[in-house]
């Protein structure tokens, strides 16, 4: 019978969460790397044994850890991420230029058919590669010094790399997005970039459909349509059908159209699932109602998800990576919430359950839906 | 040998219980620093930057009661660190967390 394992990275330190296929019982596995904020645990879908975790400390820096047993023993890996040569400036919050500087890493991606290739999305915003299962580390430098670089500036979290996703039809295509600076797509494997923000507008820039600049929070894409990418940015929900040639709004009936993460059903892909957040000061959900909002029309209509999660004074946030839905028949959506519960939908969003309540911050979920 | 004592979870990432002991080339907090990143490969990076070779700026050495943190890490520690009398505390700032 399938089963599945949930990575949970959070403010002090990661969990596994692991069920049958029924997602009814859970057995929770942690704290791994306590008192560390675990910003990213992800496995590989060449290898599900095989799983890459971005640990980091103000007061230490950045430890990379991976683990070739499904989670159970860990290894620390290179932590090395040098920008490849003299990096020039940034855009800091004043406007004026700042020089990039290494912070951490944000996002793991491994290699859809390679278990020792990941990519890690880093702030002060970079593309790195590894082909080694973590032991070195390379920029893809074309992305950090494109032209639009010394105009991009940080969002409230910082100037992160925080969406990697790899196209299953094209080895050749990787998207990208920055917060603030806007989504980006390579066509040759990460050796030129092109921004791709044509529809786009943001009113906290000087040109609100400006070629770069925008906060996009996070991009999901069904591997069915990979021509087709589903968007949150700092406000607006956005489709594109062209690889990210052109955006439209579909933020419709939403309450809110500000929120951190976007998904899609791993078997409906036009079904998408966001968790709309009062605004970019408010950072929890309207009304104090925590809703998760499903569209099956890919956009423009919403209907609210609310059995199960709470709905009166429930004033936390949900973070960008921090939700993931598995590929079980009966498609399972998961969230994490910045007051430590993480919960799951065993059925496409209709009833949900927290599988535990009371973990620190959650900043990441990811799911491994294992044979 | 020099003691020292790193702060719990640099303990936890090396897996090491209590001080440690390590053999330095020079009586000098870098050569510490040396020794602990080749036996210890795990903490590189997690005392000093790997570019800068600075010590993060939320890491303290103190010693003897002294706070040895703003010299220069080629300068010579205390005797009493140095014969092994006492250890080189390597200790996390408080700064909340």
């Amino acid at each position: 019978m399938s089963s599945v394992r949930v990575l949970v990275g959070t403010r002090k330190g990661a969990f596994i969460l692991s069920s049958d296929g029924k997602r009814d019982a859970w057995r929770v596995d942690g704290p791994h790397f306590p008192g560390w904020e675990i910003y990213h645990v992800k496995g590989s879908p060449a290898d599900p044994n095989r799983i890459y975790a971005s640990q980091t400390s103000s007061w230490f820096g950045q430890v990379m850890q991976r683990s070739d047993d499904g989670g159970q023993t860990w290894q620390t890996v290179g932590n090395e991420f040098a920008y490849d040569g003299v990096p020039g400036t940034h855009q800091w919050y004043d406007g004026t230029p700042k020089p990039w500087e290494f912070k951490r890493v944000w996002h793991l991606e491994p290699s859809l058919t390679d278990p020792d290739t990941v990519y890690a999305g880093i702030e002060d915003a970079a593309l790195f590669k590894s082909t080694d299962g973590g032991t070195t580390w390379r920029e893809l430098s074309a992305l950090r010094t494109h032209s639009t670089g010394s105009s991009w500036q940080p969002g409230a979290g910082g100037m992160c790399l925080h969406t990697v996703i790899l196209d299953p039809s094209n080895p050749q295509r990787i998207y990208t997005a920055i917060s603030a600076a806007g989504a980006f797509r390579s066509d040759d494997a990460g050796e030129t970039w092109k921004p791709i923000n044509r529809g786009l507008r943001s009113q906290y820039i000087p040109d609100e459909d400006a070629e770069v600049g925008h906060c996009v929070h996070r991009i999901a894409m069904h591997p069915s349509r990979p021509q087709t990418l589903f968007m949150q940015k700092h406000w607006d929900v956005m489709r594109s059908d062209d690889s990210g040639d052109s955006w439209r709004e579909i933020s419709g009936n939403l309450p809110t159209d500000f929120g951190f993460p976007i998904d899609v059903h791993a078997h409906e892909p036009e079904t998408v699932y966001v968790v709309p957040i009062t605004s970019d000061s408010h950072h929890f959900p309207p009304d104090g109602k925590l809703r998760v909002y499903r569209s099956r029309s890919g956009g423009n209509e919403w209907e609210p998800l609310t059995n199960g999660l709470p709905q009166e004074n429930c004033y936390v946030n949900v973070l960008r990576d921090a939700m993931a839905t598995d590929r079980l028949d009966e498609c399972g959506i998961y969230f994490g919430t910045t007051g430590g519960a993480v919960y799951v939908s065993p059925d496409g969003g209709d009833t949900w359950k927290a599988i535990v309540h009371d973990l620190p911050a959650v900043l990441s979920v990811e799911v491994q839906t294992l044979p | 040998m020099i003691r020292v004592v790193l702060p719990p979870n640099l303990r936890a990432l090396a897996h090491v219980d209590g001080e440690i002991s390590v053999d330095t080339t020079q009586p000098t907090a870098g050569s510490v620093i040396d020794a602990i990143e080749e036996r210890y490969p795990m903490l590189r990076g997690t005392i000093r930057d790997h570019y800068t070779q600075r010590r993060r700026s939320y890491v303290r050495f103190f010693a003897c009661e002294r706070d040895l943190s703003h010299e220069p890490l080629d300068a010579q520690l205390p005797d009493a660190v140095t014969s092994g009398s006492e250890p080189l505390l390597i200790v996390g700032a408080i700064a909340g967390g």
